[in-house]
């Protein structure tokens, strides 16, 4: 085992922070700290600016090969890349479904005429996408999607009808890649098929929902008649389902260790108002504080042991990949039940009417979500006893 | 950066888990807990004969085999996963470190020498009977008189301390308080004035006993270090015991697990496997969860320990390492073995069942060099206590 990073890595590190130190001034000043999940809604055009800012200084899509536009960095230099961005308090970026999912998605499953149309646009910070995958009546059940794809031979292109739902940067998005049915009598994971759509056209519109802080940063998504041309199709119809499954498969954690600086910035934040407002003079706070104190280091650990692991060829995890989601989510709900109790009385009042919460609150309300995209607990927990550990599937009862 | 085991790292915890299973077994455990002794005197000289456990972490010049910390937390680890009832982690994990830590040239030559020869078998005593398990815990004394050193008090929750033929035992000058005026002392056990006894306790497979040291005259050459500041050393000893202790909590939470996941997907209720019931599957992914999380943690306090002995820039995080790795594997072993007696049922209950073999471990883990609660009030003092308003 060794911990330390190379000479060379640490060459880096100072190149990615001396970068960031240098550009995050002046316009993007105001961004720092601000974007991330739960605060989506804040600054779109500044932070629009700031992906192409991070393209000029190509530092965009770092962990892509470079026959395609991107860096090309290593596993290390990526987590030092990630840690660097978030120790600098730079934005949550708007870029990230393209350059995590849409990008290694057609780099892997995509045809070449796809990835010279999409990928120099992700690249450059200029075109940005979404993700529709949930419907109202697939959601833990994902495979359970309506949407769907009929071909019309005389347009040449597909026709899409139908919702999809807890869509995220919807309305900033230039494309969104969606799963949908081009089988009509199919069910469950069969005859899906996974297309990329441009969504200024009249066949989509957009819904924002309104969430518990009061903002919003999902969205309904409605295809009535969309249209996606012949060739913006990814794999075969009936495929869709194996490119969803890979897509999600790309999630290696490198990014988790950003995700984990932003963690801290926020526990931070807690203790320092705990040192001055008397709350860590309370046994219990203590207790918790600690707690989340170590629990969050040994999250960093974890993702350490992630990253230099060897996962299955066959995309299937190792254990302390398989537990992450589940840990890291409740986690997260944790702090912001810890941080409203280190406020104290304080906790209720907002910064401002109507509805002007401040970070910590907003945190405290969006991370109720965290145990509930992108794989619920119970469904995580499923997943764990399942593949990590063999134990029976859940009984499939087949539709009528 | 490769947070992973070398090949010869895997090598070596792969051969140390095949001996286990073959010498360990549940018959062998049981048969050897009965004992006051508490181990197989036979085993341990094939431990220490044959398997050259003992020497692991020792460099050559002093006769050890002279790897590092990482091979020992997954010895550990291995250890708590088949509950071997021996005096390794009194000697290597407590004892060694003390010598390594603490130890004069001369003393670590002649000590070490001798424990990697012969498997002599040694522990440290320090706590007067306190769950603080910190400098306060020391209430036995040592006063000048003349070149020698007179000692008088008495420990408890002495790991081994009763069939130990090494102990090393911290002490504080007379009138002195808190971290000040401590010192460690190295006594064959047959000095006189040395009184040990065995305490019987509910986790039969790891021995504890009290010692009694009634006005113990030892020369220079029984102190370590400089009079009256051992302290910090002692420190670094338990962080680096914990760290041990903590390797072997995980073992103990992968064999419930492993147990647990045989035995539900065995048992048959309602028709079915009761593993098929979400009930059951969402605890036993939570055990893995935690079981994950807890490995996770003691590998990086490994690496960390391996610097605090040896040199590196991890050596400074040794206090808040050993305090993440303890909190968080007492809590988890402690929450698996209740959820895995819970989930055998009636049978779990048993003392045919090994279930309460793991239970009874968990707890006297947990409360061994500090569970969760003082561990993290530790960190908690790191963390909250400089520039609070008062």
């Amino acid at each position: 085992m060794k911990l330390s990073f190379s000479a060379q890595d640490e060459q880096f590190r100072t190149e990615v922070a001396g970068w960031l130190n240098a550009n995050l001034t002046g316009e993007f000043e105001k961004l720092k700290f601000r974007g991330g999940p739960g605060d989506e809604h804040t600054y779109p055009e500044e932070r629009k600016a700031w992906e192409k800012k991070l393209a000029e200084g190509g530092w965009t899509c770092v962990g892509w090969p470079a026959e395609h536009g991107g860096r090309a960095c290593s596993i290390e230099q990526q987590v030092i890349f990630f840690e660097e961005y978030a120790r600098a308090g730079a934005p949550g970026r708007v870029g990230h479904i393209g350059e995590g999912l849409t990008g290694p998605t057609l780099i892997a499953f995509g045809s070449e005429a796809q990835k010279e149309k999409y990928l120099p646009g992700i690249v450059s910070g200029e075109e940005l996408w979404c993700q529709g995958y949930s419907e109202p009546g697939a959601g833990s059940d994902l495979a359970n999607v309506k949407t769907k794809a009929r071909f019309d031979e005389d347009r040449g292109q597909w026709i899409l009808n139908g919702q999809k739902v807890w869509t995220s940067l919807a309305h900033e998005a230039d494309y969104c890649f969606v799963i949908a049915r081009t089988d009509p009598d199919s069910v469950a994971h069969k005859g899906l098929g996974f297309f990329l759509i441009k969504m200024d056209q009249p066949g989509v519109e957009i819904r924002p929902i309104e969430q518990i802080t009061g903002t919003s940063e999902f969205n309904e998504v409605f295809f009535d008649e969309a249209e996606c041309d012949a060739q913006d199709i990814v794999g075969a119809p009936g495929d869709g389902w194996k490119v969803a499954m890979g897509l999600l498969g790309f999630e290696r954690g490198v990014s988790t260790l950003g995700q984990q600086m932003q963690f801290q910035n926020e526990l931070d934040e807690v203790v320092a108002l705990a040192k001055t407002n008397g709350a860590a003079r309370d046994p219990i706070i203590r207790q918790r504080i600690a707690r989340a104190h170590a629990e969050l280091k040994i999250m960093r650990y974890n993702s350490m042991r992630m990253l230099s692991g060897q996962s299955g060829s066959d995309g299937s995890l190792q254990k302390e990949a398989l537990i992450y989601k589940l840990f890291w989510a409740t986690w997260h709900r944790g702090l912001g039940e810890l941080a409203m109790d280190v406020m104290g009385p304080e906790c209720e009042i907002l910064d401002d009417g109507p509805y002007e919460l401040n970070r910590l609150q907003s945190m405290y309300l969006f991370v109720r979500s965290d145990t509930i995209y992108g794989g619920t607990n119970q469904i995580q927990r499923n997943i764990i006893a399942e593949r990590g550990l063999g134990m029976p599937k859940e009984p499939r009862v087949t539709a009528k | 950066m490769e947070f992973a085991f070398t090949e010869e790292q895997e090598m070596i915890r792969d051969t140390a888990a095949a001996f286990l299973a073959e010498v360990s077994g549940s018959e062998a455990i049981r048969q050897v807990m009965a004992t006051e002794q508490g181990y197989d005197p036979a085993l341990w000289q094939r431990i220490c004969g044959e398997m050259y456990w003992q020497a692991i972490h020792i460099p050559e010049a002093y006769g050890g085999m002279g790897l590092g910390y990482v091979e020992v937390v997954a010895m550990m680890e291995q250890m708590g996963k088949h509950l071997l009832c021996s005096p390794f982690f009194s000697t290597v994990c407590l004892a060694s470190n003390a010598l390594l830590v603490a130890g004069t040239e001369e003393q670590k030559s002649l000590w070490l020498g001798k424990l990697c020869e012969s498997g002599l078998t040694a522990t440290v005593a320090f706590n007067g009977g306190s769950s603080s398990w910190n400098a306060d815990a020391i209430t036995a004394t040592w006063k000048r008189s003349g070149d020698d050193f007179v000692l008088n008090g008495n420990y408890r929750y002495v790991v081994d301390g009763h069939t130990s033929e090494l102990l090393i035992v911290a002490a504080r000058e007379e009138g002195s308080t808190a971290e000040d005026g401590i010192s460690l002392f190295l006594l064959p056990a047959a000095t006189a004035g040395v009184t040990s006894e065995w305490l019987p306790t509910m986790d039969q497979a790891r021995k504890q006993a009290s010692v009694d040291l009634s006005s113990v005259t030892v020369g220079a050459e029984a102190l370590m270090g400089e009079a009256g500041r051992g302290w910090s050393q002692l420190a670094k000893v338990l962080d680096l015991a914990a760290i041990a202790l903590a390797a072997e909590q995980v073992g103990g939470c992968q064999q419930l697990l492993d147990m647990t996941v045989e035995y539900t997907s065995e048992r048959v209720q309602f028709n079915r496997t009761i593993a098929s019931f979400q009930a059951v599957k969402h605890k036993a992914a939570d055990m893995m969860l935690q079981t994950e999380v807890a490995r996770s943690g003691i590998y990086y306090a490994a690496c960390v320990a391996q610097e605090a002995l040896f040199g590196g820039e991890l050596a400074v995080e040794l206090p808040e390492a050993a305090s993440i790795a303890k909190s968080y594997c007492s809590d988890a072993y402690f929450a698996i073995a209740g959820d895995s007696m819970q989930l055998f049922g009636g049978v779990g209950f048993t003392w045919e069942y090994d279930v309460h073999l793991y239970f009874k471990r968990a707890k006297s883990s947990e409360q061994m060099l500090g569970g969760g609660s003082v561990h993290r009030e530790r960190i908690a003092v790191a963390l909250l206590d400089e520039g609070v308003v008062s």
